[in-house]
């Protein structure tokens, strides 16, 4: 008994990797296991938590209730994915990374890959949010050690980070 | 020494890292396209919460491609067939019992593991571990510790009374002291269980080289040096043969000390008999059912009091619910039992508890480890006292204090690490006073006046204990700077996020005089420091903070006495700034020498490779009339040491909470949350914060929504992120006011305590007293017994407990 593959193509960080992965096999796995992009987390496999979260085609999503085969067609970002092109051969900080740092947003840094994607989509939403509704942005992510001041502070400084960068 | 990052805000090193998505899990350790061959475990877990093994049939496995091993207890040989190790043998852990590697004959919990597959990847090896079968004879379980205590049936059949320990301990005369006080009250408090549920589970990877003989083993561990020390044991294997290093870690807050868990001998076993790297990566369910939970536990207290509300004798009686095994013996319940004193000095105290086995998970230390119990036992009963004299809950604690010219303070007690309960330091007047001035106690009363007139219910509480914080044995450092100026740290104990890359270095940098960005450390890893104990009890600060700070002195001492040959000048008259060695009050430049110079000094070589080098061979350096190395030296620029305290340094701290409460509904709205806070020199202020934050966070779930619900018949119904209620933002304070004081420790050389777990210990006590404090002028006689509290539990409490004339009815009519 062995089971059936797919070829599949996906495209992770404007890179496009060809894949044969059997049907069942989760878009977390297939990123983490057969990319090597382990940025991205799995915290509970049941969509509850939000680490594992990536943005397919700028949508925030559960990587871990998608399967990879059904990501054909869309372009992934993933948390390597957020630095910003700056020359340098690692990038500078995205905002949302950069106002992590500042506000002190992170402390095991498990769920961060989850939050910077959730927020970085929120951003695009809505460009300049209230505290509340920075607190509403990342209420489907769970954090056990920061107790969420800072992140909400980090969403706040995110926005102001973003309207100063041209 | 000019001091210039201890007690910055500085920005941690390792972020860079994690934001960019680098960060080394160990699920991450050896994937992707370059990496094939990494074999994947799965485990075969009980589904009965108490039953005999018939039979286990695991011939259809063997028809599964990809599947290369299966095995079950009869497969284990040697150490491995034997119970895994009980860590922590106290004396009075009679009892004591620890389970097998995979289970022999008897399951005791859902979630025991019982075979262990390795395949391909994860998902076959769950596809096999789904075609094993196995019959079992069930057994009657034990839940709860009604079940437990009433002991009409055992969990172990050689274990009576189900009581694993029982301790005693008592300091003066309680019980006569009661007897003969003018006033006495007894209540009975519960907390039912909880656990840390770090966003990372349990992870193993090993992989055992044949060449050089060597098991290299990545886990998610609180202690690196236990678990090396435990697989080696369990192996059969040298010491030296076995590395282990504790990679990037997702959060522990306690569950990941408790070691070796049966996947981190059996991944290893596995690596070594297949000739391939095998992970385990455990799955939510699986952390919920299979690895620890703390909290549930029982109290009865009777205690009898002054006019003034002081304490002249407290006799408490508890139980300790432990699970179905005690690898990390009484730990939990003799925390509790000595920290429930708090900051408070009653005339007599006698404590007694019972550890009772139940069919549920064990329980081992989840962050406050038995404090967050005894502070809730304690301050309950301050509340009760307060109550009854009609006292501000403020002056019952304030009389009861001990007094800041009283340290050390000796409890008369025996604490945790079996050392005297004796406090170092500490200030709880001034606590008092920062903490009533920060949520604004003497003003509430007009607050709670023009709430009710909206027809809404608020109410205040406090809460104060003490946290014994670095326990011993010890922890070690090894300093090394390179001959790039670089200076490599090394401690064994672990990091689960606290920052130790950034607070430790910032010891170096002070210490050493070299810029912050030059210093490296490593954590965790037993290649680089294997003498080591762990990361728990708020201790890696107090510990390994110290140990590096000392270490760092050395090298510098090594520093000065190379440098003062080299400058010919007295090691007095140098000093040490941005890695840079000069006589003072020469300009820049004149008679200096860096450091990454000093450490080619102070290696005399005979071969050369690089410009550096070419300058220390035995051609260009030393007294032609001397060793190379003097006969009480050593090579190279490196300093090492050990810190070993004689005992605990006790860092403190106060909670209060304003709270709402529905009238209708009975939902429970935080509205103001203080800390105070007092762990002794604050080595970096925006970490010890974010430490009090997410404990905090932590405290507001276990005191309003996390609990774990077994059925009567052992089922964990609430074992996943959608039924266990771990808070989301939504659900914790959206501001925490802190304050700190500072109460230097004399222990240790920085003066600090630990400040890791501090958040989460007064969090059920200080809700209690704030809801019931909200509740008290609408239904008198409801009393917080039980917690954590739910909307529907207050609403059920108020049922029962039926409402005066309303004063909010004749407010608003």
């Amino acid at each position: 008994m062995s089971e059936e593959l797919v070829d599949i193509r996906l495209t992770v960080n404007d890179v496009v990797h060809a894949l044969r992965v059997p049907a069942r096999r989760l878009l977390s796995d297939a990123l983490r296991h057969d990319l090597g992009l382990t940025g991205t987390h799995v915290g509970c496999e049941h969509g509850v938590c939000g680490a594992c979260t990536v943005l397919v085609d700028g949508r925030p999503m559960r990587s871990c209730l998608m399967f990879a085969v059904s990501a054909v067609d869309t372009e992934i970002t993933t948390v390597e994915g957020l630095a910003e092109d700056d020359g340098s051969p690692e990038g500078r900080l995205g905002p949302v990374q950069q106002a992590f740092v500042e506000c002190h947003g992170l402390q095991c840094g498990f769920c961060t890959p989850g939050f910077l994607t959730t927020i970085t989509a929120g951003l695009k939403h809505n460009p300049e949010p209230t505290e509340d509704e920075a607190r509403e942005m990342i209420a489907g992510n769970l954090c056990r050690c920061t107790g969420y001041a800072n992140i909400v502070r980090s969403v706040l400084r995110a926005a102001e980070i973003a309207s100063e960068r041209p | 020494m000019t001091t210039k990052l201890f007690g910055e805000r500085v920005p941690r090193v390792e972020d860079q890292r994690f934001l960019r998505g680098k960060g080394r899990y160990v699920d991450d350790v050896l994937v992707g396209p370059g990496a094939g061959g990494v074999l994947h475990a799965a485990v075969l877990r009980s589904p009965h919460a108490h039953a005999r093994i018939v039979d286990i049939d695991v011939s259809d496995v063997l028809d599964i491609d990809g599947v290369h091993l299966v095995w079950t207890h009869d497969d284990l040989s040697g150490a491995m067939a034997e119970p895994l190790p009980l860590l922590i043998p106290h004396p009075q852990l009679t009892h004591g019992r620890t389970q097998y590697a995979l289970a022999k004959d008897e399951v005791n919990y859902v979630g025991e593991a019982i075979a262990f597959v390795v395949a391909d990847d994860r998902y076959l090896a769950e596809d096999a571990v789904g075609r094993i079968k196995v019959s079992y004879e069930f057994l009657p379980p034990v839940v709860g510790l009604d079940g437990a205590r009433g002991a009409e049936h055992l969990v172990h059949e050689d274990v009576p009374g189900n009581v694993a320990a029982r301790l005693e301990q008592e300091n003066g005369d309680a019980r006569a002291a009661i007897a003969s006080a003018p006033h006495t009250l007894s209540l009975d408090l519960t907390v039912e269980r909880s656990a840390s549920t770090p966003l990372e589970g349990r992870g193993t990877v090993a992989r055992w080289d044949p060449d050089t003989g060597r098991m290299t083993v990545w886990t998610s561990t609180q202690t690196s040096t236990g678990v090396r020390a435990a697989i080696a044991a369990k192996l059969g294997m040298d010491l030296g043969q076995v590395d282990v290093v504790t990679p990037d870690v997702g959060g522990g807050f306690g569950v990941k000390i408790n070691h070796p868990w049966p996947e981190e001998l059996l991944v290893p076993l596995a690596a070594r008999t297949l000739g391939r790297v095998v992970k385990f990566t455990e799955d939510r369910r699986e952390h919920f059912i299979s690895a620890a939970h703390e909290r549930g536990q029982q109290h009865q207290v009777e205690v009898g009091y002054d006019d003034d509300g002081r304490i002249l004798g407290l006799d408490v009686r508890f139980w300790h619910d432990n699970g179905a095994y005690t690898p990390y013996g009484l730990i939990v319940p003799i925390i509790t039992s000595t920290q429930l004193l708090g900051p408070y000095k009653p005339g007599a105290y006698r404590v007694v508890f019972e550890s009772l086995y139940t069919n549920t998970v064990m329980v081992t230390p989840y962050r406050g480890a038995g404090r967050p119990q005894g502070c809730y036992v304690m301050e309950r009963t301050m509340d009760a006292i307060a109550a009854a004299l009609g006292k501000d809950r403020t002056e019952v604690r304030s009389a009861n204090f001990i007094q800041p010219d009283e340290f050390p303070y000796d409890h008369g007690l025996i604490f945790q690490d079996g050392r005297e309960l004796e406090y170092d330091s500490g200030d709880y007047p001034a606590s008092l006073d920062k903490l009533k001035a920060l949520v604004g106690w003497d003003e509430f009363p007009a607050f709670r006046e023009e709430m009710a007139r909206e027809r809404r219910r608020v109410g205040i509480g406090l809460a104060c204990y003490v946290e014994g914080t670095g326990v011993g044995p010890y922890e070690g450092a090894h300093v090394h700077i390179e001959t790039s100026g670089k200076v490599k740290v090394a401690t064994g104990l672990t990091t689960q996020g606290q920052g130790h890359a950034t607070v430790f270095a910032q010891i170096v940098a002070d210490a050493l005089g070299v810029g912050f960005e030059n210093v490296e450390v490593v954590t965790g890893d037993t290649r680089r420091m294997p003498y080591a104990v762990g990361t728990f009890a708020s201790r890696a600060a107090v510990m390994s903070g110290s140990a590096i700070h000392l270490a760092a002195l050395r090298t510098r001492e090594k520093v000065l006495r190379i440098a003062a040959d080299a400058l010919e000048a007295s090691e007095d008259d140098l000093e040490i700034v941005d890695g840079v060695v000069s006589v003072k009050g020469t300009p820049d430049g004149t008679a200096s020498i860096d450091l990454g110079t000093v450490a080619v000094l102070s290696n005399p070589l005979r071969y050369a490779f690089d410009e550096a080098s070419k300058a220390a061979t035995q051609f260009t350096v030393g007294d032609p009339g001397k060793p190379p190395v003097a006969e009480d030296d050593e090579p190279g620029l490196e300093g090492r040491d050990f810190y070993s305290p004689e005992r605990s340094t006790f860092a403190s701290g106060m909670h209060a909470v304003i709270v709402e409460t529905d009238p209708d509904t009975a939902e429970i709205k935080i509205l103001k949350y203080a800390v105070v806070h007092d762990c002794g020199r604050l080595i970096n202020p925006m970490i010890v914060e974010g430490q009090i934050q997410g404990g905090v966070a932590q405290g507001v779930g276990g005191a309003l929504y996390e609990r774990m619900a077994y059925d009567e018949s052992g089922q964990l119904v609430n074992a996943s992120f959608m039924d266990f209620l771990m808070p989301y933002v939504t659900e914790v304070p959206a501001h925490i006011d802190i304050d700190h004081l500072e109460t230097p420790s004399p222990l240790n050389p920085l003066g600090i305590k630990g400040a890791g777990e501090a958040g989460v210990i007064p969090s059920a006590a200080v809700f209690a007293s704030a809801i019931e404090d909200a509740e008290a002028p609408y239904h008198p006689g409801l009393g917080i017994t039980a917690m954590p509290i739910s909307p529907s539990e207050l609403f059920e409490l108020r049922q029962a407990h039926p409402p005066v004339e309303p004063v909010e009815t004749k407010e608003s009519s």
